[in-house]
């Protein structure tokens, strides 16, 4: 257990250097999420009491896009120089792997929602009815749902021809009832009319269940030949 | 192996169409629906044809991950083809019987969401399947089947959620709780017919699907031995 805790350290803190060194996925995250916000603002125009209504599902597609093109960066550092191949023949736990991967970009896209929940409350004239500080927990549950199924299914997708084309068009289907409870969830609180505890034990449930099947097959899929 | 299947084929058309004459003929004409109610016997059929489908790709793609039998991968690449195909009948035979009865073509009710989200994760399996390359193919569509169906049951419960947090949509009739016993048996003898008629179509694509794979397994002994032949010179 502490070798799997530790290697998924090195993992996650190799990711971290590398991405700090080069901020490619960042910067790429962060214009993208930044022309999504200011595109919808553009399409929409709404006042301040429609763009509550709306807020949540703008917030979380522009968040999903930029997602992606993180994801899809993900594993092709992986190829390069054959790291996967030099993982798949080391005795280390393929889940540390996956783990470490899905940590990096959890946190790469929290730093994206950081950044970037600032400017949509500018853009949108935003100010929450309910309690704010649960935005942070639909936040942290959905961004998890996302990232998981995520890393895994960009590392489906390597194998594929087109493979940028691919991750969407596996994600998104799979991701329906996560970006619901997250779109609801973020709408109840921001509106005050609903209370969100529904949307968060969904996001719960979806978190719990597929983080438990990642673990379960990763190893299969990293091996597969 | 030929005549089993002419027998089961002929089966399967008279089946066919003793189901049809039970739905068009013998089941009474609902009272407030009318004639259009009798879309029910396509309709619902197809769905649970459907869901069988998906339940055995679930179980074929378990199987291919434990046993690694290149005939469970087939099994998988078919159920979930004709699935796709039923689902597909379900979402075209529902709004063309909910606007007459309705007075909408769609409503993002439960059931309805549910089996569009249904059908949009497994063309997305065979999407990916055509998509991918090489030897591993049948191990990560396996894994990602998994996924799919693993998924269903959550998409249900946040649809239901969804609606239930919204006003619903006016949903007049739909057949419900206690139908006519002989709607019942055209109901059952039209899903008899129906699964045989997936039947029919998952023999024919297994078979297909199961030369494909043979086919490719030689061209890949081909390849090997041409370039054994080339070392040994």
């Amino acid at each position: 257990m502490s070798d799997l805790a530790s290697l998924t350290g090195s993992n996650l803190a190799k990711d971290l250097r590398l991405e700090w060194r080069s901020k490619d996925a960042l910067n790429a995250m962060l214009f993208f999420a930044l022309l999504v916000a200011v595109i919808f603002s553009f399409s929409f125009d709404p006042t301040a009491e429609e763009s509550r209504q709306i807020a949540g599902g703008l917030i979380w597609v522009a968040f999903l896009f930029a997602a992606i093109v993180a994801l899809n960066q993900a594993w092709a550092r992986e190829l390069r120089n054959q790291v996967l191949d030099a993982y798949r023949v080391s005795p280390a736990p393929a889940n540390a792997l996956f783990l470490g991967k899905a940590l990096g970009n959890f946190i790469f896209i929290s730093v994206i929602e950081l950044l970037l929940a600032p400017l949509f409350v500018v853009f949108y004239n935003l100010r929450s009815i309910g309690p704010g500080y649960q935005l942070v927990i639909v936040a942290a549950l959905g961004t998890w749902a996302l990232v998981v199924n995520g890393t895994f299914f960009a590392a489906l997708s390597l194998r594929t021809r087109s493979r940028e084309v691919m991750l969407p068009l596996l994600l998104f289907p799979i991701s329906i009832p996560a970006l619901l409870g997250m779109v609801e969830g973020t709408t109840a609180i921001l509106t005050g009319e609903s209370s969100p505890r529904l949307w968060i034990s969904l996001l719960l449930v979806y978190d719990v269940v597929f983080t438990t099947i990642c673990l379960l097959l990763f190893e299969t899929v990293l091996h597969a030949e | 192996m030929r005549p089993g299947f002419l027998i089961y084929a002929l089966a399967t058309m008279a089946l066919l169409s003793y189901a049809l004459y039970q739905g068009m003929m013998v089941a009474p004409t609902e009272r407030t629906m009318g004639e259009i109610q009798r879309i029910f016997y396509y309709h619902v059929p197809s769905a649970w044809t459907a869901f069988l489908c998906f339940i055995a790709n679930f179980l074929a793609s378990i199987a291919y991950l434990v046993r690694r039998n290149p005939k469970a991968d087939a099994f998988a690449v078919t159920t979930a083809e004709v699935g796709v195909v039923f689902t597909t009948v379900v979402l075209i035979t529902g709004p063309l019987w909910a606007k007459p009865v309705w007075g909408i073509w769609w409503t993002w009710d439960a059931r309805l969401t549910t089996t569009l989200v249904l059908w949009l994760i497994y063309v997305s399996y065979l999407m990916f399947r055509r998509f991918s390359t090489g030897q591993q193919t049948a191990t990560l569509a396996a894994a990602l089947a998994i996924f799919g169906f693993i998924d269903v049951p959550i998409v249900y419960m946040s649809i239901r959620w969804w609606r239930t947090q919204h006003p619903k949509p006016v949903i007049a009739g739909g057949a419900g709780s206690g139908i006519d016993p002989e709607m019942w048996s055209a109901l059952l003898w039209n899903l008899a017919a129906f699964v045989a008629f997936a039947g029919l179509l998952i023999w024919v694509r297994y078979r297909l699907e199961r030369t494909r794979q043979q086919i490719d397994e030689l061209h890949a002994l081909q390849a090997l031995a041409s370039t054994e032949g080339t070392l040994t010179r």
